[in-house]
């Protein structure tokens, strides 16, 4: 069957199968769509985190990001999983002790004020949209890769799927078509990650075919190979990086402890029947995430090898066909500099900024580009980081049904951490908003219509940042984990872990963390992008790490203001108390 | 929202600086199980010292894997890597598959122990769920 033909059947089954879910599994109260009726198995909502943390930046963009960057991105990799440590050990298991439906519930309970709480629900949509544009935007990039649709229209068809399962369903919809989305998602991650594996070392299992020797007879191992290659071609090796260590040590700690408050990841252990579970269930999350993330190091290495191999020093000509059809769709480009019609791949930018094409072809055949060539270096090609995944399938030469099964999972990865986005804001609109601060003689139909209608503007408005995105996706995300750990963090933690911070200390941190942490990112993303260089960076740390100085300042300033102010009222500390034992979580559950 | 008082404590125990980090209580070492006894009023104050001795395991618990934690991913990841990359295991340097690959596997191992020794913790002071 051709490509294209597998590509509309796969995709279009997963689609079939999710609205299935959805309609199967609806929402008949309120407690059915803010935690999916709270009686979820541990093991199954672990899958379900799993699907709704691994975003379109996970599945399409982490593997091309390592591929490029070597050591470098293991922030990424250690960020995005120690975070679930700290949600296991610090946070999950209070929180569902705790037993309500959102995290502003928390933070407005134990703080004891609406002021509290409305200051929650500000940081939450706020960290909620910046990543769900990033969500769209993948959407929108999957369906123009494969279904040869706009952009635009692959936008508003994901949209129209999300609708149907978060609105109808809430979180109990969500719930179920996670875990089918995280079944196609890892699918199509690993088939081709066997695949390559076994053709580059002749050990099957990514993990241990990026330690293990190159099958081409050098006796060399995948990264020495590969150090070697690259070093060769002026790059840094692929096993050093040249992040200073500070900034390493900010990037990965931010991306950990924003993991750990992101709204979206801890709604979902208020699914689970009890406390316990709540621990249980981070820990089969972080398994089924980890199967992933172990996998990615290989997949980026392995598609960095094939690429070098099959385009350095090779004639346009010869190019292979992934080449040119991702040249086609923009992604790559070849820019002749020594006119010789054979490709270098070289360290540096053989030119400035994307590409601009002229539609004309060259002398071999390829794309005219306007942009003017950078001269200090010989690099010839240009490639956009993002395409390794999907391209992979195709460098190594798979089968069709292959590259059809990624684009499924893709779309998969983009529309799961979607609707959790868009559940998380909704139910802090109806439940925070409405219910328990403006309008709390709100009855419970009327607060599921409320949830439902906060969704699907949600959804409108995601759509429209997914259509016109505020930025790169990758550094819209960026805002979001700073932005958690900066405000939500510090205050859920300390509400757990320190009877005395009270009510002023609380609002005044997730306010001076916030506004430090967003007033630093703005400034070098958006306002003065040409200044952020490691010179002009507070203690040589980038933006991506700067949440973590936002949280110091968080917990600096609300012990500082708790200290003196108010003592914590008793019944508050009669909570805390309650919060830390596990015994009991069935009663808080029935309110 | 009834979820205050599921534990029956009473509010005339609760001291002013029972605060998580500086823990003092010197009252609940022996940590007995809440038994029988008909009187309510030493049945509150056993539970309360269970309470604190239960929590008080956990602060200890908790700070021995967090070290563990920090010392796999920003240790041995990314502090002692250049060190740790002199050795090799299999076709990894040792640091570099500490931050790629290594650390992952740990943070796996330490959510399970916790749950695992939280369980029995949890039971030995009778406050499971």
């Amino acid at each position: 069957m051709e490509t294209q033909t597998l590509i509309y059947l796969f995709v279009g089954a997963s689609f079939a199968l999710y609205i299935g879910i959805a309609v199967w599994s609806r929402a008949g109260s309120t407690k059915d769509f803010y935690v999916a009726g709270g009686g979820v198995n541990p093991v199954v909502n672990g899958m379900a985190t799993a699907a709704d943390w691994m975003s379109a930046a996970s599945f399409l963009s982490m593997a091309g990001l390592i591929a490029f960057m070597g050591y470098d991105a293991s922030v990424y990799l250690m960020g995005w999983t120690g975070g679930y440590v700290m949600l296991a050990l610090l946070l999950a298991p209070y929180l569902r002790k705790f037993g309500q439906f959102t995290v502003p519930d928390f933070i407005g309970t134990r703080y004891y004020s609406s002021t509290a709480r409305v200051v929650a629900v500000i940081c939450l949509i706020f960290i909620s949209f910046t990543y769900i544009a990033g969500q769209m935007r993948g959407v929108g990039i999957v369906f123009s890769q494969f279904l040869q649709v706009e952009i635009t229209m692959g936008v508003i068809i994901g949209m129209g799927i999300v609708f149907v399962y978060a609105v109808l369903g809430g979180m109990k919809g969500i719930t179920y078509t996670q875990v089918a989305q995280y079944c196609v998602l890892i699918f199509a991650y690993l088939v081709p990650a066997f695949f390559i594996s076994f053709m580059l070392t002749d050990n099957p299992i990514p993990q241990l075919g990026l330690g293990s020797a190159l099958n081409d007879g050098s006796g060399m191992s995948v990264l020495q190979k590969l150090d070697r290659s690259l070093v060769e071609l002026g790059f840094n090796q692929y096993t050093a990086g040249s992040k200073s260590m500070i900034d390493m040590f900010c990037i990965t700690m931010a991306l950990m402890v924003g993991t750990a408050g992101l709204p979206h990841v801890i709604v979902r252990f208020f699914t689970v029947p009890k406390a316990s579970d709540a621990r249980l269930s981070a820990g089969w999350a972080l398994i089924f995430i980890a199967l992933l993330y172990t996998t990615a190091p290989a997949v980026g290495a392995f598609g960095i090898y094939n690429f070098v191999n099959q385009t350095n020093e090779v004639e346009y000509a010869e190019a292979p066909s992934f080449f040119t059809s991702w040249e086609d769709a923009g992604l790559i480009a070849f820019q002749d500099k020594n006119d010789d019609g054979v490709m270098q791949y070289r360290a540096g930018n053989a030119f400035a900024g994307a590409p601009d094409f002229t539609g004309e072809r060259g002398d071999w055949g390829e794309r005219v580009i306007a942009n003017a060539p950078v001269d200090d270096n010989a690099n010839e090609i240009y490639v956009d980081r993002d395409i390794m995944v999907l391209a992979n399938p195709e460098i190594a030469g798979l089968p069709a049904w292959v590259i059809a099964l990624m684009a499924a999972g893709g779309l998969a990865a983009a529309l799961s951490t979607a609707a959790g986005l868009l559940l998380v804001i909704s139910s802090s609109v109806s439940h925070d908003l409405l219910k328990n601060t403006f309008r709390p003689t709100i009855s419970a139909k009327g607060e599921l219509l409320a949830a439902r209608l906060a969704a699907s503007a949600a959804i409108l408005v995601a759509g429209y940042l997914g259509i016109y995105p505020p930025g790169w996706v990758a550094q819209v995300v960026a805002f979001a984990f700073g932005l958690a750990a900066s405000s939500l963090f510090p205050a859920i933690f300390m509400g757990i872990f320190f009877k005395a911070m009270n009510k002023q200390g609380a609002i005044a941190g997730m306010i001076s963390g916030l506004v430090f942490t967003f007033g630093y990112i703005a400034y070098f993303k958006l306002v003065n992008p040409a200044a952020n260089v490691a010179d002009n960076w507070l203690f040589g740390i980038s933006p991506e790490g700067i949440g973590v100085i936002g949280m110091l300042i968080n917990f600096g300033v609300a012990i500082a203001v708790a200290s003196v102010t108010a003592r914590t009222p008793d019944d508050i500390r009669e909570l805390v108390d309650s919060i830390r034992v596990p015994r009991g979580a069935g009663d808080a559950q029935s309110h | 929202m009834g979820n205050r008082d599921s534990d029956g404590n009473s509010p005339g125990n609760t001291g002013p600086d029972e605060g998580a980090h500086t823990q003092s209580g010197k009252g609940g070492l022996k940590a007995p199980k809440a038994t029988q006894t008909d009187q309510s009023a030493p049945q509150k104050a056993e539970k309360l010292a269970a309470q604190r001795a239960y929590w008080r395991e956990n602060i200890r618990l908790l700070i021995g894997l967090m070290v563990i934690w920090f010392a796999c991913s920003f240790g041995a990841g990314i502090v002692l890597r250049d060190f740790l990359d002199q050795f090799y295991l299999g076709g990894y340097p040792l640091g570099f598959w500490f931050a790629q690959q290594g650390s992952i596997y740990i943070f796996i191992a330490l959510i399970f122990f916790y749950v695992v020794r939280m369980k029995q913790i949890e039971r030995k002071y009778d406050l499971d769920d």
